[in-house]
C-alpha cells in the first residue's frame, strides 16, 4: 500500500499558515539609481507627460453631480471606478499619437486677409490630389439643386427641382445613378448607407436604390419639405408642409411616431447629432426642439425678432446657430443655459447654415458663402472675420460640409459647386465607424453591427447619457406614476367591510360590533402615533433648552462649582 | 498665403492584396463615437437575449447502473474518470469523454453508503450496508486476476459515510461515531463523538486538513480537530443536515445542506449566525458540492432539481430539471469547473455544463473577445429592468413551480402573523430575531 512521500531533509518546513502574512511595499526604481553601463542617465525621467485637455476629453465622469447618500461598498465602487477612468484616460490620451494624419490649415501673410483668398489660388497652392476635389457642375436646365453627402463622405447625392436625382462617388467622379424623377424635388437624403436615397418629391415620399430603381414610395408621409437622417437610430424624420413630424424607421419599415408641430407650415429642420433630437424652425421666431417618444416639444427657444430661416448644430452637441429675418446670426449654447453667446447681423439673411466636424461654421446668404472659425477644434467660431467667403452664380439652395474630407458642397440654381475648405474636416477617422476606404464586405458587416446596435427611438431625449445616471425618483412621484398607470390607489384604505360568517354571526349586531372594533383599532393607532409624535417634539425643545443652560454659564465667569453642573 | 489641405494616400487605408488583412485605422475621440451608453445598452440586451438562446446545459446521461445512484466520487488526477455507488452494492468507473461505464465492480451487499478517493488517485475506499470498509486499486485487474479488494475491514456497526485525508494516509468513517483509521491498521486510531444519535456525514476540510466536519441525526454539525483528538464545536439548527461540504478557496466557510428546503453557509470560526442563508429549493437539500474557484456552489435536492448557487448571494443563479430525472441524490462539481454531475433515484448519472450558455472546445481569439465583451457587458447592465428580467427567466416544471407559489403564500402568512404579534404586545416584551439567526438552535464549544 503506497505512502504519501515523506518531507526531505532539504526540503524547507512548512510555515504556520495561520500566522498573518506580511507584504513587504514594493521598491520603486529610484530614478537616480538607473544607470547604464556607461553612465548615462534618461534625461527625461518618469513617465511621458500628456496634454491635460485631451486627458480631459476622455473624461466620462461628471465629479461635479453629488450621488444620493449610499451605502460604503457602494462608495467604494465608485471610488474604484473613478481611479480606473483616471487610469484609462490618461493611456487613450497617449494613443493620440498613434493618429497618423494632421488637419489642414490656411494662414495669410502678414496683413492678408483669408477671406479675400480666392478658391482659384488655392486650387495652384494645393497638391493635385486636393486640387482635384474642386469642382463646378454646371446644370442650369433643371433647377435649383439640394446636395446631401452619405455618411462616410464618400458619395455625394443631389435632386434639383425639376425633377434631376443622381448619385455619384464624387472623389473618383464614377456615377452611379441619373434619372429624372418627373416631379418637383424638395429635398434628397442618403440613408444609412450609399446603396438608399430618400427623395421627398412634390406629394409623398420615395426611396430609391443607389441605381435609381424606385423602391417604395410612402404616401403617410406627403408634401414633405425637409429630410434628416438619424443614422444610430434608423430613423428618418420628415417635416411636412402640413405641419407634421413624422419618424419613419427604415429599418423595419414602420412609422414610428407622427408629432403635430402646432405651428404651420414646417421649412426649417436640423439634427443635433450629439443627441438626435430635432431642431424645427418657425415662423414666430422660435426654435423648438423634438424627440420622438414625446408628444409635446422638449425645449422652446425664443431666437429672433422675425421668422427662422436656418438652423445648424455642431457635431458636439454644444453651440447652436440660428438666422433669422432680422438679418441676425445667432450662436446658442445648448448644453445648460440657452442663451445667446454671438450675434452678428448680416447685409442679408443667411438662407442656409451648417457646421463642419471641426466646428467651422458656413452660411449661404444668396449667391454668398461666408465660413467663420475658431481657434482649434470643437471651439466657438468668431464671427468677427469670415475665414473663407465664395461668390457663386447663383443663389445657394443647399450646403453640406463632407465629413472627412476638407471640402463643402454647395448646390446653387447653376448647379452644384464643390469648394475647399482647409481646416474643416476631422483628419483621423475610425474605421469602425465611418471608413471612407472600406470595401464592399466591410460596408456588409458594419451593416448588420449597426442594425444590430439600433438604438430604439424612445432612449432618445436631451442627455444621451442619461440611460447611465442613478435614477432618483421621489417615493411620491413613483406613487403617482402608479396611480396613473393602474387607474386607481391601490394603498389606499377601503372602508373596513366585515365578512358574512355563518352559525348566526353575520347577524346585524354582530356585524356593527366587528366594524366598531376595527373603528376602535384605528382610532388608537392615530392616537398613539399622534402622542409619539408630541414627544418627539418635546424632547427636541428639552435638548435645545438644554443646549442653551449649558451655554450660558461657560459665557459668565468660570466659578470653581462649574464642574458640578451636568 | 501658407495653405494645406488634408489629403490621404489611398495606400495607406487601402490593402495591397487581397491576401493581406483590411488596414483599420482607429480614433477612440468620444465626438466620432456619439450614443455610448444608449448603443451598449442595446448590446447588453442581445448579448442576455443571446444567452438564453444558447443556454442548452445538458449533455450526456450515464446509463448502466441497476439501482439508484447513491453516491459519487471524483478522480483526483484525472479529469475524465468518476466513481459511482448504487443502491445494490455496485461501483462503476466511468470515463466521461467516451461516456462508458469502464468497470464494474459488486462491492457490497446493499446499499454503498459511502466512496472516496484516495489523494493520489491509486485506489478508493467504499463503505457499504454490509457494515465494511473496502479499499479497491483504481486500475482494473489484470488478466486472470479476479475482482478482489485491497483491504478490507469489518466493523461492528454499519458505517454511513467515508471521507479521505487531503495529505495523509489517513480516512475518516461515520456512523454511530466518528473514527479516524490509519489505512494499515485495521482499528481506528481514534473515535470522537459529541451526542447519541447517528452521524450521516463526514467531510475534512481540503485546506485546513486536520479539520473535519459532521452531520448527525439530532440536527446539528459538529467539527472535530484530528490532532487533538477531540470534537471542537457544535451547532444546533432547526432540521437535520444532509451534508455539508468545505470552501476549497476559503479554509473556514462551509456549506451545510438542510432538510427545511434550504442551506447555510456558515463561517467555522462563529457558528451563531449563519454567513448566508440559500432559499430556493421546494423539497429537502440532499447533496451539496463547491466549484474548485470556490465561488459557487451546486446543490442537489429532493425535488427533482439542482440549483447553482453564487456564494455571497441567498437566490440560486441556474435550476437544472428534466422531465426523467427524479429524485436528485447527490452532485459533484468537475475539478475543470465546467461540468456539474448528479447521480439521481432513476438510475442515472447525467452530465450538465456549469455554465448553461458556454461554448465548448477550443475558441478563437475573436470569439474569446466577443466572449469577454459580453459578460463585461451583462455585468455592467444586470440591474436594468428589461436585462434583469429576461437574465432570470427560467422555464421550471410545473410541480416546482405550484410548489414555489404555496410557500411563497405560507412563507407570507407567517411574516404577517410574526409582524402582528409584534405590533400587539408591549415594546421589548417580543425580540426581533433576524431571517438568519432563526434557524440556529443553540451553538455549544
Amino acid at each position: 500500500m503506497e505512502t504519501a512521500p515523506k518531507l526531505g531533509r532539504d526540503v524547507p518546513p512548512k510555515k504556520d499558515k495561520l500566522q498573518a502574512k506580511r507584504k513587504k511595499p514594493r521598491e520603486r526604481k529610484n530614478p537616480e539609481s538607473q544607470r547604464s553601463l556607461s553612465g548615462a542617465q534618461d534625461p527625461f525621467p518618469g513617465p511621458a507627460p500628456v496634454p491635460v485637455d485631451v486627458v480631459q476629453k476622455f473624461c466620462r465622469i461628471d465629479k461635479s453631480k453629488k450621488l444620493p447618500r449610499c451605502r460604503s461598498k457602494t462608495r467604494n465602487r465608485l471610488k474604484v471606478a473613478e481611479t480606473e477612468e483616471e487610469e484609462t484616460s490618461v493611456t487613450a490620451a497617449r494613443s493620440e499619437l498613434l493618429l497618423a494624419e494632421e488637419p489642414g490649415f490656411l494662414e495669410g501673410e502678414d496683413g492678408e486677409d483669408t477671406a479675400k483668398i480666392l478658391q482659384a489660388d488655392i486650387v495652384e497652392a494645393v497638391d493635385i490630389a486636393s486640387a482635384a476635389k474642386h469642382f463646378d457642375l454646371n446644370l442650369r436646365q433643371f433647377g435649383p439643386y439640394r446636395v446631401n453627402y452619405s455618411r462616410t463622405g464618400r458619395h455625394l447625392a443631389f435632386g434639383g427641382r425639376r425633377g434631376h436625382v443622381a448619385a455619384l462617388d464624387w472623389v473618383t467622379k464614377k456615377l452611379m445613378c441619373e434619372i429624372n424623377v418627373m416631379e418637383a424635388v424638395r429635398d434628397i437624403r442618403f440613408l444609412h448607407s450609399e446603396a438608399l436615397l430618400a427623395v421627398a418629391q412634390n406629394r409623398w415620399l420615395y426611396i430609391y436604390d443607389n441605381q435609381g430603381i424606385e423602391l417604395h414610395c410612402i404616401r403617410r408621409c406627403d408634401r414633405v419639405t425637409r429630410l434628416e437622417f438619424l443614422p444610430f437610430h434608423f430613423l428618418l424624420a420628415t417635416a411636412s408642409e402640413t405641419g407634421f413630424l413624422t419618424y419613419l424607421d427604415v429599418s423595419v419599415g414602420k412609422i414610428v411616431a407622427a408629432l403635430n408641430a402646432r405651428a404651420g407650415r414646417l421649412d426649417v429642420m436640423t439634427q443635433n447629432p450629439y443627441n438626435a433630437v430635432i431642431h424645427l424652425g418657425h415662423s414666430n421666431g422660435t426654435v423648438s426642439l423634438w424627440s420622438p417618444a414625446v408628444k409635446e416639444p422638449l425645449v422652446k427657444i425664443l431666437c429672433h425678432r422675425g421668422g427662422v430661416r436656418a438652423v445648424a448644430v455642431d457635431s458636439t452637441g454644444t453651440y447652436m446657430a440660428t438666422s433669422g429675418l432680422d438679418h441676425q446670426l445667432k450662436i446658442f449654447d445648448l448644453r445648460g443655459t440657452y442663451q445667446p453667446l454671438r450675434a452678428r447681423t448680416l447685409p442679408q439673411g443667411a438662407g442656409h447654415l451648417a457646421f463642419s466636424q471641426r466646428g467651422l461654421l458656413a452660411a449661404g446668404m444668396g449667391d454668398v458663402v461666408n465660413i467663420w472659425a475658431g481657434h482649434g477644434k470643437a471651439s466657438l467660431p468668431s464671427l468677427e472675420q469670415p475665414y473663407l467667403t465664395h461668390r457663386l452664380s447663383g443663389p445657394v439652395h443647399g450646403l453640406q460640409f463632407c465629413p472627412f474630407e476638407d471640402v463643402l458642397g454647395l448646390g446653387h440654381s447653376g448647379g452644384i459647386t464643390s469648394m475647399l475648405v482647409p481646416g474643416s474636416a476631422e483628419p483621423n477617422f475610425d474605421g469602425l465607424e465611418s471608413n471612407p476606404y472600406r470595401s464592399r464586405k466591410q460596408r456588409q458587416e458594419w451593416e448588420v453591427k449597426a442594425l444590430l446596435e439600433k438604438v430604439p427611438a424612445e432612449l432618445i431625449c436631451l442627455d444621451p447619457r442619461a440611460l447611465a445616471e442613478v435614477d432618483v425618483i421621489s417615493l411620491e412621484q413613483k406613487k403617482k406614476e402608479r396611480i396613473e398607470r393602474l387607474g386607481y390607489d391601490p394603498e389606499a384604505k377601503t372602508p373596513f367591510q366585515p365578512k358574512p360568517k355563518q352559525k348566526g354571526r353575520s347577524s346585524t349586531a354582530s356585524l356593527v360590533k366587528r366594524k366598531r372594533k376595527v373603528m376602535d383599532k384605528e382610532h388608537r393607532d392615530k392616537v398613539r402615533q399622534s402622542l409619539e409624535q408630541q414627544q418627539q417634539q418635546q424632547e427636541q425643545q428639552q435638548q435645545q433648552q438644554h443646549k442653551q443652560e449649558k451655554a450660558k454659564p461657560m459665557r459668565a465667569r468660570p466659578s470653581a462649582l462649574d464642574r458640578f453642573v451636568r | 498665403m501658407k495653405v494645406k489641405m488634408l489629403s490621404r494616400n489611398p495606400d495607406t487605408y487601402v490593402r495591397e492584396t487581397k491576401l493581406d488583412l483590411q488596414k483599420v485605422p482607429r480614433n477612440y475621440d468620444p465626438t466620432l463615437h456619439p450614443f455610448e451608453v444608449p448603443r451598449e445598452y442595446v448590446r447588453a440586451l442581445n448579448a442576455t437575449k443571446l444567452e438564453r438562446v444558447f443556454a442548452k446545459p445538458f449533455l450526456a446521461s450515464l446509463d448502466g447502473h441497476r439501482d439508484g445512484v447513491n453516491c459519487l466520487a471524483k478522480h483526483p488526477k484525472s479529469l475524465a474518470t468518476v466513481l459511482s455507488g448504487a443502491c445494490d452494492g455496485e461501483v462503476k468507473i466511468w470515463n466521461l469523454s467516451q461516456r462508458k461505464c469502464i468497470r464494474t465492480i459488486q462491492a457490497h451487499e446493499g446499499f454503498v453508503r459511502g466512496i472516496c478517493t484516495r489523494f493520489c488517485g491509486t485506489s478508493f475506499f467504499t463503505v457499504g450496508d454490509d457494515k465494511t470498509v473496502k479499499q479497491w486499486k483504481m486500475d482494473g485487474p489484470g488478466y486472470g486476476e479476479e475482482e478482489e479488494p485491497l483491504h478490507t475491514i469489518l466493523g461492528k456497526t454499519v458505517y454511513t459515510g467515508i471521507d479521505h485525508h487531503w495529505k495523509e494516509p489517513l480516512f475518516a468513517t461515520c456512523g454511530q461515531q466518528v473514527d479516524i483509521w490509519d489505512e494499515q491498521k485495521t482499528n481506528p486510531i481514534c473515535s470522537m463523538t459529541w451526542g447519541f444519535d447517528s452521524i450521516s456525514s463526514v467531510k475534512f476540510n481540503p485546506i485546513e486538513t486536520f479539520l473535519l466536519g459532521s452531520c448527525a441525526s439530532d440536527r446539528n454539525i459538529v467539527l472535530y480537530d484530528m490532532r487533538q483528538a477531540t470534537p471542537l464545536k457544535k451547532v444546533i439548527l432547526d432540521m437535520r443536515t444532509n451534508t455539508i461540504c468545505w470552501n476549497p478557496m476559503e479554509a473556514f466557510i462551509f456549506t451545510a445542506a438542510n432538510e427545511d428546503y434550504n442551506l447555510y453557509t456558515f463561517d467555522m470560526r462563529a457558528l451563531d449566525t449563519p454567513v448566508m442563508v440559500h432559499m430556493d429549493h421546494v423539497s429537502a437539500v440532499l447533496d451539496v458540492d463547491y466549484s474548485p474557484t470556490g465561488k459557487e456552489f451546486v446543490s442537489a435536492s429532493f425535488d427533482k432539481s439542482i440549483r447553482i448557487f453564487p456564494v455571497a448571494r441567498s437566490q440560486s443563479r441556474e435550476v437544472y430539471h428534466t422531465k426523467r430525472m427524479q429524485h436528485v441524490i447527490c452532485v459533484k462539481w468537475t475539478s475543470d469547473n465546467k461540468y456539474i454531475m448528479c447521480g439521481s433515484d432513476e438510475m442515472n448519472i447525467r452530465l450538465w455544463k456549469a455554465n448553461a450558455s458556454e461554448k465548448l472546445g477550443v475558441l478563437t481569439s475573436r470569439e474569446k473577445a466577443a466572449k469577454d465583451y459580453n459578460q463585461k457587458l451583462k455585468e455592467k447592465f444586470q440591474h436594468y429592468p428589461h436585462i434583469k428580467r429576461i437574465s432570470r427567466h427560467r422555464h421550471l416544471p410545473k410541480s416546482i413551480y405550484s410548489q414555489i407559489q404555496e410557500q411563497r403564500i405560507m412563507k407570507e402568512a407567517r411574516r404577517r402573523k410574526e409582524v402582528n404579534r409584534l405590533k400587539h404586545s408591549k415594546p421589548g416584551s417580543v425580540s426581533i430575531v433576524s431571517k438568519k439567526k432563526k434557524h440556529i438552535v443553540a451553538v455549544v464549544k
